[in-house]
């Protein structure tokens, strides 16, 4: 016992000296930067390149946490009190639901960047096996026999939401603006998809990594990530005849920001998203820039020009979409059951 | 005493085993030694394989990067405050329930019993409900600039309660198979009750402690469910080695992914170790006190 005692009392010193000291090399000052799922790898190259301009600028080293999760879940977490200075989510449905739950934001944290906040759009596309096995050219492929379709839960997830959406656009284009048939045309979707992940990093390691399904609806930046990660050789990207412009938009956490004394540097941080390199860093990884001039030709080069419908002009903005398709007992709830 | 009763070691029972036919006893070490190789040597072969898959020199990479070695450091922190408290309260708990007659005993039982029963994701959400910001207490917290929840406070928290029954389950039965009278024998020949526990109780259960003390370490290392409730995932502050290699996973980085992995099997290994040394090392004093029950 006395052996025991001494050893861990020797072990909690140790570690507590270890922490200590790491926050001593975390001085400064430090931003929390509470993200989704796809934007691991931009924002460790964008952290990088900001904390070197408010280093050249102000003289302070800042250094920047990220954490990232499923964009519905991240924004529970921030309702909970995660203490993020900044977020950086999905959909800007997530974040009107922080400032209505809480009120650590203002209502109208849209109109406090240019683009609705949205430094950077991107939209859905499709992942297919090397050669297209399945000859998948468009979303009416998706509804046939035999196809496996990977998407994740729009439940949880934000990219899930913008599959969604895009989805319902083509099949209400392709009946017409008949409700009823877009409505079964989604629901014998959704009967390909054999397995809903709770994120979009989630479905790709389904599909990339595990083998699972023929076509993976994937965020375009997701797509080409893909390709990076386990080689363009295994993977074909398919673009299809229409798809939605997604707008991930960002906002700084005011209550938390200031609670923290990090207002300016919060504020800096996302307008910094805007600046030429910013948004260079951003085309370069895989996110289309809302101003395009400064970003590297060959960047801009990889993104294919495709028909987009948005979220404000023809589903009448995120709370309306919200509550139509993926509130309880709302479309989504009707339309999908579980093929077991 | 009908609660010692349930506990008292049967004395029978291993004749009974012992009476099987050969073929039979060779079946069920077969059967035994097959289900323990395929799910759960093989699976732990294979972590470490993936982990080499990329050569050693990826391996110490991942150990290199300073959010890993901020995940082994919190993992570290957490044990050495969980399990000595645990430790310490198990004791205690055992001590008053095997020693002393009082109301309401048969409820502390099952309390001891629930972090077992209950999910761990539950048993993180409790603390999101209770110190969350929209929880009974957060405004008061948030007022008085208190993190609990998505901080580290949170993840000791949600750790002690769910590694908690280990050491109280192990000296339970223990002490109330040892009844009471060698402490009465201490305390009729004038000993006082600090001294009964240090001299009498707590030689007779060190086993039983340091073996509950190894597994509330083993899970306090390795808990995922009610941490990564509370953690709020902040790289390099907030992560558990468990949590760590689920990111590290999401991040393509399988070979870092398994790379942690292995580091904490490996703890639990040497975990295991520890045990079956001292088991051996103390081998006599061991057999003394198991004789003496």
């Amino acid at each position: 016992m006395r052996l025991l005692t001494r050893r861990s009392l020797a072990l909690g010193a140790a570690a507590l000296f270890l922490s200590f000291e790491a926050a001593q090399a975390l001085a400064d000052r430090t931003l929390l930067n509470v993200s989704y799922d796809p934007t691991r790898e931009f924002y460790k190259d964008f952290n990088a390149a900001f904390a070197a301009d408010w280093k050249a600028k102000t003289g302070e080293t800042v250094t920047i946490e990220q954490s990232h999760g499923g964009s519905g879940k991240q924004a529970r977490a921030v309702i909970d009190g995660l203490q993020a200075d900044v977020v950086t989510l999905a959909l800007a449905g997530d974040i009107d639901q922080i400032a209505a739950k809480t009120d650590k934001l203002p209502k109208d944290w849209a109109s406090k960047l240019p683009n609705n906040s949205a430094p950077y759009t991107s939209t859905i596309v499709f992942v297919v096996r090397k050669g297209n096995p399945k000859g998948i050219k468009d979303w009416n492929d998706l509804v046939k026999d035999g196809v496996q379709v990977i998407t994740p839960n729009p439940k949880t997830s934000g990219g899930a939401r913008w599959n969604y959406l895009a989805a319902w656009a083509y099949a209400e284009k392709a009946t017409g603006g008949d409700e009823a048939k877009t409505k079964q045309w989604v629901a014998d979707l959704y009967r390909n998809v054999p397995v809903l992940d709770t994120g979009a990093r989630g479905s790709t390691t389904t599909f990339a990594q595990r083998g699972i399904g023929d076509v993976l609806i994937s965020w375009e930046n997701e797509a080409f990530l893909v390709q990076k990660e386990f080689g363009a050789d295994n993977f074909d990207i398919v673009v299809p005849s229409l798809s939605i412009k997604a707008e991930p938009p960002v906002a700084v956490v005011e209550g938390n920001a200031k609670a923290k004394g990090n207002l300016d540097v919060a504020e800096a941080y996302l307008k910094f998203l805007y600046s030429p390199e910013g948004q260079k860093l951003a085309a370069r990884n895989f996110f289309r820039p809302v101003d395009p001039s400064s970003a590297d030709p060959a960047d801009l080069a990889r993104f294919p020009k495709i028909d987009l419908v948005s979220i404000d002009k023809d589903f009448g903005g995120w709370t309306k979409a919200q509550n139509e398709f993926f509130a309880d007992g709302a479309i989504f709830d009707q339309i999908y059951k579980p093929t077991n | 005493m009908a609660m010692s009763d349930r506990f008292l070691p049967l004395s029978h029972h291993p004749e009974r085993a012992t009476s099987e036919t050969a073929p039979t006893k060779a079946v069920l070490i077969a059967v035994a030694g097959l289900f323990l190789g395929a799910i759960l040597f093989f699976p732990l072969v294979t972590v470490f394989i993936e982990a080499l898959r990329k050569g050693w020199g990826t391996l110490f990479g991942t150990f290199a990067d300073p959010d890993t070695l901020a995940a082994i450091r919190l993992t570290l922190l957490v044990a050495a405050i969980a399990v000595p408290f645990n430790a310490a309260v198990g004791l205690a708990a055992s001590w008053a329930i095997a020693k002393f007659e009082f109301r309401g005993k048969n409820l502390l039982l099952t309390l001891i019993d629930l972090p077992f029963s209950i999910s761990p994701v539950i048993s993180g959400l409790v603390y999101v409900l209770l110190f969350g910001a929209q929880g009974w207490l957060g405004p008061w917290l948030d007022q008085h600039n208190i993190h609990i929840i998505f901080a580290v406070p949170g993840i000791v928290l949600a750790t002690v309660l769910v590694t908690f029954p280990f050491v109280a389950r192990e000296l339970i039965p223990l002490m109330q198979s040892q009844g009471t009278s060698e402490e009465e024998a201490a305390l009729m020949l004038g000993a006082s009750g600090w001294y009964t526990f240090l001299k009498v109780t707590l030689p007779n259960v060190k086993w039983a402690l340091l073996y509950g003390v190894l597994l509330c370490n083993a899970r306090a290392m390795g808990e995922f469910g009610a941490v990564s409730v509370v953690s709020g995932h902040i790289r390099g502050l907030t992560n558990t080695m468990p949590l760590h290699i689920e990111i590290l996973y999401n991040d393509y980085n399988f070979v870092g992914a398994f790379a942690v992995a292995s580091l904490l099997a490996g703890l639990a290994l040497v975990t295991l170790l520890a045990k079956t040394f001292l088991e051996w090392r103390f081998a006599g004093e061991l057999a003394a006190t198991s004789r003496r029950h």
